[in-house]
């Protein structure tokens, strides 16, 4: 029997309203699948249930449970129901109940089950049982892949969803922001980008296809950024309680404006390795379920860093405000037509501005340069990108 | 500019000797005979006597008075023909060079520079072709230097003799002949970190000497089955540069140590400990190890390189960390 309690859907994120259930009581539920609608000032998040099991004992809707709250109970497969709970089925859960730990197996059980130090660290993290788990790792065990693996589901019922407050949302972010620029030291770095080179591959990529293939520049803005973490990891992950700690991929939050007002950064996984066209499908795929909603738990929980790209209506730069607890903020300007020159002389070429705000606590300048020129180096081979 | 680790070692050798009139050479066979593996070859003929000294055939006499000269003043490079026989000035660099320092409360510094040859594949058998640098990395007071490039057999021997602190550079026989890329931007390296050779994301494969080449082949073996391996040379392995060797295993989860020391308290088990220590929680799967079988190093040819850590074994191990797919 494992809890299935209210997610943290970001650093701003203290209490959550559950306004639909996507399963029934005792429904069986796989790692990854989508089992409620929860309300956040960040309109209807979808949430995931990393436990494998019998579903149980749902909450009730519409109560604003806090962070840590018991949503839902699961039963492994084959293990006896719990005798009768004594608590009627409508009881409120008991508010932020610490995550009951399964009882270590004495001596004379099974063999343990052999979970990675990282996947069992993981699973912790996202309030799940990794021995319930089928393990792909050396020796059967179960790895941090097993952890985050989804196993999606289709939709079974559409319902109408809720959208978000737009002056709860505007709280949240004064929240956030207000707690970034009071905690975190902020230095910023700006390259100006020379996109020719990019804009002529562009142009040839699209000229051979249909317009629903065709390529935007976001995402080669994008892929640039990612790949350049690559080389500079120290950029990407978190610092908590004083220590920086490196992501466990390269999951980048992509910066959504809200009709209406307001934005949201939900991660696009492991964008380092996803193709250009791939990227692309994310993109329009993300925007779309940020602004009509359904984004997942795991996409508001797994950003590593930020990149916000202004778009051909923003403005030349943008000095970002970092999403604690990462440790910076890639920005990308309009892309513009300047003079510039080139082996001497002086041509008009698109350019686009790369800024860096980044964390003091978690890198130095230096560093932070080593990213806008890797970033710089990777716009400069589009077709490798 | 392309040129052999043998050759970069003599280039940095003639340009501390133009550099520094308190430097000279000193060792077994590195004047006449132009050294064992020919590092010296031509420094007797351009520097003379004075600057480039024959020996006697006793280890713990002239690493004493390569201590002697780097306390009056002096900026000695000795020259140990194997590090197996290091073994006999081990009081001498042990007792005497590593602790000066440390006795005098810092009044007495020892900049000395004691260059060995050290690891086999050469058929050079059981007394020519340990590794012990790892051995030496045990002593607090040393500085233990592993090149495995052409660029830091060029440049680390400058910043050792920069140092205050006893350094032995630990030169692999095999790497000798090897010939690499000189970038002729880069005219200095640092004593102090341990480098990405080659970035991935799958898993780390940490390493130092004459394994690096060996690791490097084997990460393009395993890139053609799509696991994409990072290849950390540590380069200096006293002190331990080990932010870099968890930062790698932060972000791949997985990683394999290559050591052609002995796996029983060699270097590989101090990193397999500190990792086990101090990123537990970033591991994804055991710590693996490729070493050198733990036997003296045989003379023929298929037993050598039976004992010795080999590309297909490195693969093997890497694959046993990871799903199959």
């Amino acid at each position: 029997m494992a809890d299935f309690t209210m997610p943290a859907l970001g650093a701003d994120m203290e209490t959550g309203k559950v306004v639909e259930w996507l399963v029934a009581p005792g429904a069986r539920v796989k790692p990854g699948d989508v089992v409620a609608v929860v309300e956040t000032h960040k309109g209807a998040i979808d949430v995931e249930c990393f436990l494998d099991g019998v579903i149980d004992d749902l909450a009730p809707l519409g109560e604003d449970l806090p962070v840590g709250a018991v949503l839902a109970r699961v039963r492994g497969v084959g293990e006896p129901a719990a005798p009768a709970p004594a608590a009627a089925p409508k009881a409120a859960p008991p508010l932020a109940a610490a995550p009951e730990r399964a009882p270590v197996t004495a001596s004379g059980a099974p063999p343990r089950i052999k979970v990675s130090p990282a996947a069992r660290r993981r699973a912790q993290e996202l309030g799940l049982d990794a021995e319930r788990l089928q393990g792909s790792g050396t020796d059967g065990a179960v790895t941090l892949a097993d952890v985050e693996r989804p196993a999606p589901r289709p939709r079974q019922a559409t319902v109408a969803r809720r959208g978000f407050d737009p002056a709860q949302m505007r709280r949240a972010i004064a929240a956030a922001m207000a707690r970034s620029k009071r905690e975190i030291p902020h230095y910023y770095l700006t390259s100006t980008i020379d996109f020719a080179a990019a804009s002529a591959w562009l142009a040839a990529y699209n000229r051979e296809r249909d317009p629903a293939e065709r390529l935007l520049p976001a995402p080669l803005l994008l892929k640039a950024a990612a790949k350049a973490l690559t080389e500079v990891p120290q950029l990407n992950g978190f610092h908590v309680n004083g220590v920086y700690r490196a992501g466990p991929g390269i999951h980048i939050g992509w910066a959504i404006a809200l009709r209406g007002g307001g934005l949201m950064a939900p991660a696009i996984h492991d964008a380092d390795r996803k193709s250009l066209p791939e990227l692309m499908l994310a993109l329009r795929d993300l925007v779309q379920r940020a602004r009509s909603g359904g984004l997942r738990s795991s996409e508001l929980t797994d950003p590593t860093i930020t990149v916000t790209s202004l778009g051909e209506r923003g403005a030349e730069s943008v000095l970002g405000v970092i999403y604690p607890p990462q440790v910076a903020i890639v920005g990308f300007g309009r892309i513009v037509e300047r003079p510039w020159v080139v082996n001497g002389q002086v041509v008009a070429r698109p350019l686009v501005t790369a800024t860096l705000a980044a964390d003091h606590r978690a890198s130095d300048g230096h560093l932070g340069g080593q990213l806008l020129v890797a970033i710089d180096r990777a716009l400069q081979a589009p077709e490798d990108l | 500019m392309t040129l052999t680790y043998r050759e970069a070692c003599k280039q940095a050798i003639r340009d501390a000797l133009l550099a520094d009139p308190r430097c000279f050479v000193m060792g077994e066979d590195v004047g006449k005979y132009g050294g064992c593996y020919a590092v010296t070859k031509g420094l007797l003929e351009e520097f003379g006597p004075q600057r480039i000294v024959d020996t006697p055939l006793a280890e713990n006499g002239f690493t004493g008075l390569g201590i002697g000269a780097a306390l009056a003043g002096l900026r000695p490079i000795v020259e140990i023909m194997t590090c197996n026989f290091s073994l006999l000035a081990l009081d001498q660099i042990m007792n005497n060079a590593a602790t000066l320092p440390h006795m005098t409360g810092g009044q007495f510094a020892v900049p000395l520079v004691i260059r060995m040859a050290t690891g086999g594949g050469r058929q050079l058998a059981a007394q020519h072709s340990h590794s012990l640098e790892g051995w030496y990395a045990h002593i607090p007071g040393l500085k233990v230097l592993a090149p495995g490039t052409v660029e830091d057999a060029r440049w680390m021997l400058a910043a050792a003799l920069a140092d205050p602190n006893p350094v032995l550079i630990f030169e692999h026989i095999v790497l000798y002949n090897t010939e690499g890329e000189l970038d002729p931007a880069v005219t200095a390296v640092d004593i102090r970190h341990a480098k990405v050779r080659r970035p991935g994301g799958d898993l780390s494969l940490v390493t130092y000497g004459n394994s690096l080449p060996k690791c490097l082949a084997a990460a393009e073996t395993l890139a053609a089955e799509g696991v994409d391996a990072e290849v950390i040379d540590l380069r200096v392995l006293r002190p331990l540069d080990m932010a870099t060797v968890i930062a790698s295993v932060a972000r791949t989860r997985r990683v394999v140590i290559v050591d052609e020391g002995w796996k029983s308290g060699s270097i590989s088990a101090e990193i397999a400990a500190r990792l086990a220590e101090d990123a537990l929680y970033e591991l994804d799967a055991p710590v693996r190890r490729v070493c050198s079988r733990e036997v003296p190093v045989p003379y023929a040819a298929h037993l050598e390189e039976a004992v010795l850590p080999r590309v297909d074994e490195i693969v093997a191990t890497a694959r046993s960390l990871l799903a199959p797919r």
